[in-house]
């Protein structure tokens, strides 16, 4: 009803806007998003629920792969298919790590994250030469790649992967707390991609990138080094999927070539980004929020059960067809005062 | 040795002439519309489970039933058309691929709850054919020369027919095309009836020697993105050479290494011809 | 600045919804779980004690994972039917369940259990189908204190990870062909080249991982050793790397593969004179295959012709509980009207353990029932079980065997199961060449 309002007044409104400065609206944006992913961990930490707690925890795991994705897709306007080849093979990187070598989680996360960063600057080298639904179906091809070299792999364990003893996890305080420490980790590095996304969206390299993503050959023209831009926007955007990967299967305690490299779980995440609105920051956090609670709720209602993939698929089309612009995409284009505040 | 590469190359070709027809429906959608359908591979899959309850249910030979699957393909091509594609055609690309991606989230989820993935078989058999060391099972000749009679006849279709050349010349230029009058809408829903038609039949052909869950369609699928970039996206008679190379590489590739190497090989391969020659080994568009 | 404070309210209200979403199925039972939590902790009265697990609803382990339950659920139904469990304390147990459908995937599967021992308040678990799953669940088990029995699921390596809740009750997967190659030993001492085919699974590789070694160990020459991804259903590329004079073929993995695997090494026309394939052959559905199942050899945890009895166990000099071996197979049959695999009888095995643990316990505490599982050493219709209570290994089935079977003709003709190995328990000669 309160959305209600908004509607019935803006004329108004957005007549008053302009005499407030852009810069406190971004500010607002940014603390606002902050405070979504703050409160999405926090019920966790209170309530003290161990169901909520993981419920949580794939949350925002979706949440930050979605947001880190929304860095090419929504800013840069780069379809990435694939994307989750980097969730793989970082994760497996850093993984190998904790495994293999007895590293700690925190060092391996990083080497998990560079590890996949180093593959995207040599991957994107290449691939970010092709454009639109080339550029998608390359990605397509390296994941499936990926997936089948890696089952080959023998350091990585082939096709049965990696496994970590359970005593390791008796050094952050007993597998129950290591659970806890993980999702801790993981509401972190939620914060961190948050933030990241809003630095690079308000800063010169972010207008450079949404100039790629509105028009290339015109951004080129007008100055912009697009080929080096782009390539550092996929490296960025695959950092962090390497991150989570590594703490995914640190959490599971093992990892397996058909669980790291999906390309269902890919898609998934770019339909997060959509159902919540590409290009903004907030976005890709509700979209990732919606689907996952939508998906999980379905597969344990005795109703949907059997059913749930059909439902998320026809909420999924009428979105694609009805409110192209995903959630945060409609709001703004509905409100326009919106606009300041959504970013 | 050599006996037993040519036992795989063979294998591999009689395969090959199957993703041929699974890849033109791909790749004849991709020129026309520049869609990539992300329902192909439910929709082969639908296509196994026709000539399953055509053959199961009611006893009809599997390639007369392939006629009525072409039929209910086109249709079913028409309504997706209608209800999920037109709409988007003109919005970003990413809006058709998400649409045909909850086409396909549709199929797969009615489809396990209606069929389970527990694997069918179509229990029928045509004796194996040998010839010095090699042993073709019936089922796979027929299936190669099924298709290249379907290659043939789409051939015909979209070079001698009036509709098949309106699909060429919106393929080429739809703008153009419109501006001489060819109604776009209806040949864009025709093509993607003709699409959905080839992947039924595909699947009805794969259905004979292979067992299938509602979820096999997604190695064909895959498969048909290699083979469509192989022989040149939107070019659906160079899909059935490049569902031959296909074939070729597979069969060829297990005599040197283990065959769990294949799949790396094949789409290292397919990310290459994208990168340095992304028109397709063979080249342009129908 | 009103507007702010409205969309503030839009996002907090959004926010709350998600997290309601995730906490809704957990406030709509608050009463069914604490009881059972509780059930050791007073005496007299009744006491309902929940298990939990996932089923493969869906997935290529659905064949499988699906009899599993049916077996299980037999095991339920049975035990409420006879009034309960009777504690030595006078308390009455019955049993109840929860499960999930975990679509044979991984990825749902751990936050699938974390509900089920938080929300449903599973007292015990029971494993999905699958040393894959079964391997995730197991830190979850570990992790929130629940005694774990895994049933269809047998790798080693879940074993070898310092687990202390977590009881296997199949014969280990490493043990699960070394059998079928005595028999071919004993069958034809001339017999030397062996092709092992397998599934890339974890329970599928460390099968054949130990067959090999065990086979080049015995001087077999092995001269083909591939594997396919799980889910395959070509596999021309593979036999066509078997060379020409194979004697033996053994390998496979689960159900779907392995039966479309003998299907197309008859179409093939191999003629390996012994062929040996995991989990697909002990399963009745295998003699749909026809001629592609004649003479193919399966390891199996558990067949309805196997002997295990009273009279057995006295000999072996250990307790036997729970139903007789015919009468098991007799219920089944009535509920389900099929021939139960050994699927179903590890289903209902994995139940019926529990029962004897906790009635040894007298109680449902973990620590009490862990206790009574690691002394357990019993014989049940389903065989022999004693658990490795070291603690490098702690949990992997000690006492457990394998049968083999071969599909036969019989005189009319039609294909049956006989039990050809061990020698002790056979039921019939093994067909030699198989082809």
């Amino acid at each position: 009803m309160k959305v209600g309002n908004v509607g019935a007044v803006r004329p108004a409104a957005s007549a008053a806007v302009p005499s407030i400065p852009a810069r406190f609206w971004q500010r607002v944006s940014f603390w606002v998003t902050l405070a979504v992913v703050a409160l999405l961990g926090a019920v966790a930490i209170v309530s003290q629920r161990d169901t909520l707690r993981e419920a949580m925890f794939t949350l925002l795991m979706f949440a930050s792969l979605a947001s880190s994705l929304n860095i090419l897709l929504g800013y840069t306007g780069y379809v990435s298919f694939g994307h989750i080849v980097f969730f793989g093979l970082g994760g497996y990187s850093g993984f190998y790590f904790i495994s293999k070598q007895g590293w700690s989680i925190y060092p391996s996360l990083i080497v998990g994250g560079l590890v996949a960063s180093v593959i995207a600057l040599l991957i994107g080298l290449s691939i970010l030469r092709l454009r639109g639904a080339y550029f998608a179906l390359a990605t397509i091809g390296i994941l499936e790649a990926a997936r089948a070299f890696v089952a080959n792999f023998g350091p990585f364990g082939g096709s049965t992967g990696l496994s970590i003893n359970f005593s390791v996890y008796r050094q952050y305080g007993g597998p129950a707390q290591a659970l806890w420490t993980s999702f801790y980790i993981m509401w972190v590095i939620t914060f961190i991609v948050v933030i990241v996304s809003f630095y690079i969206k308000s800063s010169r390299f972010g207008l450079g990138l949404l100039s790629i993503r509105e028009d290339e050959d015109a951004a080129l023209v007008m100055g912009v080094n697009a080929p080096r831009w782009k390539t550092l926007a996929y490296v960025v955007s695959a950092f962090f999927p390497g991150v989570i990967g590594t703490l995914y299967f640190f959490k599971n305690g093992n990892v397996e070539p058909a669980d790291a490299f999906r390309l269902q779980m890919s898609i998934e995440t770019i339909v997060m980004v959509m159902l919540g609105g590409q290009g903004t920051v907030l976005g890709p956090i509700l979209g990732a929020a919606t689907y996952d609670r939508l998906r999980s709720y379905l597969l344990t209602s005795d109703l949907f059960k059997n059913l749930h993939l059909a439902v998320a698929g026809l909420a999924l089309l009428l979105i694609v067809l009805f409110v192209p612009a995903g959630v945060v995409g409609w709001l703004r284009g509905r409100f326009a005062q919106l606009r300041r505040v959504l970013e | 040795m050599p006996a037993q590469v040519l036992t795989s190359v063979v294998d591999g070709l009689m395969l090959g002439f199957v993703y041929g027809v699974a890849a033109m429906g791909m790749t004849l959608i991709w020129g026309v519309m520049r869609v990539i359908n992300l329902s192909h591979g439910p929709l082969i899959a639908l296509g196994m489970f026709g000539t399953y309850f055509l053959f199961t249910g009611l006893g009809l030979n599997p390639y007369l039933g392939l006629l009525l699957i072409a039929v209910v393909g086109l249709v079913a091509g028409f309504v997706i058309y209608g209800v999920a594609v037109h709409r988007v055609i003109n919005a970003p690309y990413l809006s058709s691929l998400l649409a045909t991606f909850a086409v396909s989230m549709m199929i797969i989820g009615v489809g396990t709850a209606a069929l389970s993935t527990s694997p069918f078989n179509v229990d029928f058999s045509l004796g194996s054919v040998a010839a010095g060391p090699l042993t073709i099972p019936g089922t796979r000749l027929m299936a190669a020369f099924a298709a290249v009679l379907v290659a043939g006849l789409l051939y015909l279709f979209l070079y001698r027919t009036k509709p098949g050349k309106a699909i060429r010349a919106v393929s080429n230029n739809r703008g153009a095309a419109e501006l001489m009058g060819i109604p776009s809408s209806r040949v864009l829903a025709l093509s993607f009836g003709i699409g959905t038609m080839l992947a039924g039949l595909a699947g009805g052909l794969i259905a004979t020697f292979f067992p299938f869950t509602i979820l096999s369609g997604e190695t064909y699928q895959l498969k048909s993105f290699v083979i469509g970039v192989l022989g040149g996206l939107g070019n659906p008679i160079g899909a059935l050479v490049g569902g031959l190379v296909l074939g070729l590489l597979e069969g060829i590739i297990p005599a040197f290494m283990p065959v769990s190497w294949v799949p790396v090989i094949e789409f290292a391969l397919f990310v290459l011809v994208l990168l340095i020659r992304p028109t397709g080994l063979l080249g342009g568009r129908a | 600045m009103r507007k702010i404070a409205v969309l503030g309210l839009v996002l907090l209200v959004v926010s709350l919804t998600i997290v309601a979403c995730g906490g809704a199925p957990a406030a709509t039972q608050p009463g069914a779980a604490p009881a059972a939590g509780q059930a050791a902790a007073k005496t007299g009265g009744e006491k309902t004690v929940t298990i939990g697990f996932t089923t493969s609803q869906t997935g290529s382990a659905n064949l499988e994972s699906g009899r599993q339950t049916n077996g299980f659920k037999l095991w339920l139904d049975e035990i409420n039917a006879k009034g309960g469990l009777k504690l030595a304390d006078g308390t009455t147990l019955k049993f109840a369940s929860k499960s999930y459908d975990d679509e044979s995937k991984k990825d749902r599967v751990q936050e699938l259990y974390t509900k089920l021992v938080n929300d449903d308040k599973a007292d015990f678990l029971i494993s999905p189908y699958s040393s894959g799953l079964a391997d995730a669940v197991a830190v979850i088990a570990e992790q929130y204190g629940r005694v774990m029995i895994t049933a269809g699921a047998s790798s080693d390596s879940t074993h070898d990870k310092g687990y202390s809740l977590v009881y296997m009750s199949y014969t280990p997967a490493s043990r699960y062909l070394t059998g079928a190659l005595d028999l071919l030993a004993k069958l034809d001492p001339n017999a030397k080249k062996v092709a092992i085919i397998n599934e890339k699974d974890k329970f599928s590789t460390d099968v054949v991982t130990a067959a090999k070694a065990y086979a080049e160990g015995k001087g077999y020459q092995i001269v083909t050793f591939e594997g396919y991804d799980t889910g395959a259903t070509d596999f021309a590329p593979y036999i066509n790397k078997i060379p020409a004079g194979v004697d033996a073929v053994i390998g496979g993995g689960h159900f779907a593969d392995g039966s479309t695997f003998a299907r197309q090494l008859l179409e093939k026309g191999i003629k390996a004179k012994f062929i040996a394939l995991l989990v697909a052959p002990p399963e009745p559905k295998f003699a749909e295959l026809g001629d592609a199942a004649l003479g193919v050899i399966g390891p199996s945890q558990w067949e309805p012709l196997a002997k295990y009895s009273a009279e057995g166990a006295k000999a072996a000099g250990v307790e036997y509980y729970g139903p007789k071996l015919e009468d098991f197979v007799t219920e089944y049959k009535g509920k389900y009207t099929e021939e139960p695999s050994y699927h179903a009888a590890g289903g209902y095995a994995a139940g019926l353990l529990l029962q004897k643990a906790i009635e040894t316990a007298g109680s449902t505490d973990t620590q009490k029932v862990k206790a009574a599982l690691d002394k357990m050493d019993l014989m049940t219709f389903f065989g022999r079980t004693k658990f490795d209570t070291s603690e490098k290994t702690h949990g992997l089935q000690l006492g457990h065997d394998m049968v083999y079977i071969q599909w036969q003709k019989g005189a009319d003709g039609k294909l049956t199961k006989q039990v050809v190995w061990p020698e002790a328990g056979k039921s019939a000669s093994a067909l030699y060449p198989a082809r």
